[in-house]
């Protein structure tokens, strides 16, 4: 485990979750939130849990943003906060 | 002052978790829109899935897959070569509930979104209390 590595991608994590729920913008948060799970997918391969890193690519990075997207588009794209 | 410091930097990544899990948590409890409450569900259980998984880490050791030779089979394993493959196994587990979940709560936030035509949590409890 390259702790440089570690650390830079940890901290593009909490970026990502801080602006997934700040943005005003539904559509914007699906987005920024699948960035959050590809970055969680890249530090479990830094981890040594490859199992785990494409499950989440798949899983998380792909169809939790399907869904949310889907979600989405039967709804609305406005949010107050 | 100083041995505080030297926690934090030697424990850094249990740190950020932590900081994570917060930021989950307020995402689900100070959010009004009922999809940002839900990615605020999200990231708190990825964090938690994040700390069991960083429990199975070791240092200099690889990843858990015995290499097929006619040497290695008759050989002990050595445990401290290889990173600890049950948190993984675990929390494999925990990430398809995680979008089990997220699936049921997205539909629910869906049949809310046509009964009451908004997602606002406020408006939403403001139309139930007025018939």
């Amino acid at each position: 485990m390259i702790w440089q590595l570690d650390l830079l991608i940890l901290t593009l994590v909490v970026l990502c979750g801080i602006g997934a729920l700040m943005i005003r913008d539904l559509l914007g948060a699906a987005i920024l939130f699948g960035a959050y799970s590809f970055m969680m997918c890249l530090l479990w391969a830094i981890m040594g849990a490859v199992d785990v890193a494409f499950t989440e690519a798949s899983v998380g990075a792909g169809v939790s943003t399907v869904f949310f997207i889907a979600a989405v588009y039967h709804t609305t794209r406005r949010t107050k906060d | 002052m100083e041995e505080i410091l030297g926690l934090v930097i030697a424990r850094y990544n249990y740190w950020i978790y932590i900081t994570l899990m917060m930021v989950g948590l307020y995402g689900m409890i100070a959010k009004n829109n009922l999809v940002k409450k839900i990615v605020g569900m999200n990231i708190f259980q990825t964090a938690i899935i994040l700390f069991y998984v960083s429990i199975g880490v070791k240092k200099g050791a690889t990843i858990p897959i015995i290499e097929h030779s006619h040497d290695v089979a008759h050989q002990a394993v050595r445990a401290a070569d290889y990173i600890n493959p049950l948190p993984h196994v675990l929390m494999l587990t925990a990430i398809v509930v995680s979008v089990a979940t997220l699936g049921v709560a997205l539909a629910v936030a869906v049949t809310v979104y046509q009964r009451h035509q908004t997602l606002e949590e406020d408006e939403i409890l403001k139309q139930i209390r007025e018939p």
